[in-house]
């Protein structure tokens, strides 16, 4: 692999005095599954913000397959292939499951005319594959609103796999999860990474599920990379232990 | 998977009765005797109340307003209180370019209707319809350029900031002496008899009215309606997954400036007397009854505009005909009982009553999971 799928180098974003992230460097690769963690408040949904276009970074570079994008705006962002999801939920509330499908196709070479053309058949049989993998092939024909926390958060990754992305940024995925379908999910997970070969960077809270699923993970505290490693080594890393202990 | 169906129980939707289809978004499901007594009825209206024919004819015009305020308003839920703008746009397009097609306009206003146009039925039917594209075109212009300031707004932002592009426009209209200025403009004299003009601008009316709603339910139907239902229920997870939204809500807000353009043109017409305040602009009546017929109706849906429009025409009429003096104060508790009682408007109230019926599927056990998940929160 000459070049990672995503790089980030000494990227600084500060909100009025605060600063949420200063000079952070991470390197996400093609294919492989990459963590990151740290404890409430230590920036990590501000670094996914920034990666994805939502605000300006102050200083530093972002690029992806190469290419320098923190200029970029998140729609563009997005049609390059680099997605995310919202650790709060966010799908399209009052249209059924297929249509949230549906609308979630790739946007990537939208012609003008293209916006007026009618789905074929063979997308919504896509759809209805996707949702059967994430188990809601019964709810399809569902008001998303209706449908609970957990099954929204199924449908929104779901809608990720529908944009076929290159890379996903998933923000806490299990949150509000049952956790008997936490492992179910991380199968899920895993499968997409293998199967669809999409690339996945996580943030999660829950060390199970991340140290399960990642294979290589990047702690933040107070805004700073802290450590880099494998899972094991993560693990029992001091600084690690003491930040999320409150030693810092 | 499984575990899915052993923690809710299998669906009531199970996948097995449902036949496979080609997909149709938004599908129609209006039987057909809904629409053949719609058009006998539009049809014959003229005949059998040939009294009211331009009472009937303002009636295709209101529809045509609800229904264009919706694609922007209740589709994508950008509510514009300005829509009114590309109404009275277009009528000044078509007046200029009508009345330029003859004489020299800075003149034929300077004369401050002391000089008619008096026209054969040849010219005067070309001019309309030249007028009538022109008008048309040009509001789609308008709409391009200025939709690129004004969907940089939000919320009620949107709603205010449309709401000044329609006062500006207004008192520009009211100063700009080459189009008249405050004292109007005259449009070209119809050539034939009263009752003749009033039926053919029905038919006209009419036409553009059935043209709206064709147009409307075929543009729901496709990508699109799909794409600004995404923008309205949340416009930055559309942006996150790489919807083009600004393409979207301007085309969205064009179509609309290119069926009110038109019928602006029509209306001049009818009027035969353009002014800006009460004529062109009428932002305080018609520009908010486009707004409170989609609301009666129900914005969002389909039909909710048309309903509202038909239901709002007829109490209007009626109140102004047997209750003069009292007629504001009836329409405006109409409108207090729809946004008290009915927010969701009479399509919205149906589809939760009744939601089989419009092909919505309702799983209870899911409601009520949800129910007891907020209420655990």
């Amino acid at each position: 692999m000459s070049q990672p799928l995503i790089a980030v180098e000494k990227v600084s974003k500060s909100f009025g005095g605060v600063r949420a992230n200063s000079a952070v460097s991470i390197t996400v690769e093609e294919g492989k599954i990459t963590g990151l963690i740290g404890p409430n408040g230590s920036g990590k949904t501000t670094l996914f913000n920034s990666i994805v276009g939502y605000h300006p970074i102050d200083s530093g570079s972002i690029k992806f397959e190469g290419r320098e994008i923190s200029k970029l705006l998140v729609p563009q962002i997005a049609r390059l292939g680099l997605l995310r999801t919202f650790q709060q939920t966010r799908i399209y509330a009052e249209m059924d499951c297929v249509q949230n499908m549906l609308i979630s196709v790739p946007h990537r070479n939208a012609t003008l005319t293209d916006m007026f053309r009618a789905y074929p058949a063979e997308l919504q049989d896509e759809a209805e594959h996707l949702l059967e993998f994430v188990g809601l092939y019964q709810k399809r024909h569902l008001i998303s609103g209706d449908l609970s926390f957990g099954q929204q958060k199924l449908l929104e990754f779901a809608m990720a796999l529908m944009n076929k992305p290159k890379v996903l940024l998933l923000d806490e995925p299990t949150a509000g999860i049952n956790p008997t379908l936490i492992n179910g999910l991380i199968d899920r997970l895993k499968r997409a990474n293998q199967e669809f070969g999409i690339t996945l960077f996580v943030i999660e809270h829950n060390m199970r599920v991340v140290m399960n699923l990642a294979e290589n993970i990047y702690c933040l505290a107070h805004g700073e990379l802290l450590a880099e490693g494998h899972p094991e080594e993560i693990q029992n890393d001091q600084r690690v232990i003491d930040a999320y202990l409150g030693a810092h | 998977m499984t575990g899915d169906n052993t923690l809710h129980g299998p669906a009531r939707t199970g996948g097995d009765g449902v036949p496979r289809r080609k997909i149709a978004i938004n599908a129609d499901t209006t039987p057909w005797y809904i629409y053949a007594a719609i058009i006998i009825f539009g049809v014959a209206a003229p005949f059998i109340f040939p009294a009211y024919t331009t009472q009937i004819a303002l009636l295709w015009l209101m529809i045509l307003f609800a229904l264009t305020w919706d694609i922007c308003g209740g589709q994508m839920g950008y509510n514009s209180l300005g829509n009114i703008f590309f109404f009275g746009a277009g009528m000044y397009i078509s007046a200029v370019i009508q009345v330029g097609m003859f004489t020299d306009v800075g003149t034929y206003t300077s004369a401050r209707g002391g000089e008619q146009l008096v026209l054969d039925y040849g010219d005067y039917f070309f001019s309309l319809f030249v007028g009538t594209i022109a008008a048309a075109i040009g509001c789609v212009v308008l709409a391009i350029v200025l939709g690129r300031i004004v969907f940089g707004l939000r919320g009620p932002y949107f709603a205010i900031g449309t709401l000044g592009l329609a006062l500006a426009a207004r008192e520009l209209a009211g100063t700009w002496e080459w189009i008249g200025g405050g004292s109007g403009i005259a449009m070209p004299v119809y050539p034939g008899q009263p009752h003749e003009k009033s039926v053919v601008f029905y038919i006209l009316f009419l036409l553009l009215a059935v043209l709206t709603f064709v147009f409307v339910r075929w543009l729901y139907a496709t990508r699109f309606g799909l794409a600004i239902n995404a923008i309205r229920d949340d416009e930055g997870k559309a942006e996150a997954m790489g919807i083009h939204t600004l393409r979207h809500k301007l085309v969205a807000w064009s179509s609309a400036a290119f069926l009110l353009g038109m019928s602006g043109a029509i209306f001049g017409n009818l009027t035969g007397f353009i002014e800006p305040l009460e004529v062109a602009f009428p932002a305080a009546t018609f520009g908010i009854f486009m707004v409170v017929m989609a609301l009666l109706g129900g914005k969002g849906t389909l039909w909710g505009p048309v309903i509202g429009a038909t239901l709002f025409h007829i109490v209007k009429e009626v109140t102004w005909t047997y209750l003069l003096g009292w007629q504001w104060v009836a329409l405006g508790l109409l409108i207090v009982i729809n946004v008290v009682f009915f927010q969701e408007g009479i399509m919205g109230w149906m589809q939760r009553k009744w939601p089989e019926r419009f092909g919505i599927t309702v799983d209870q056990r899911v409601s009520a999971d949800k129910a007891g998940e907020e209420a655990s929160r």
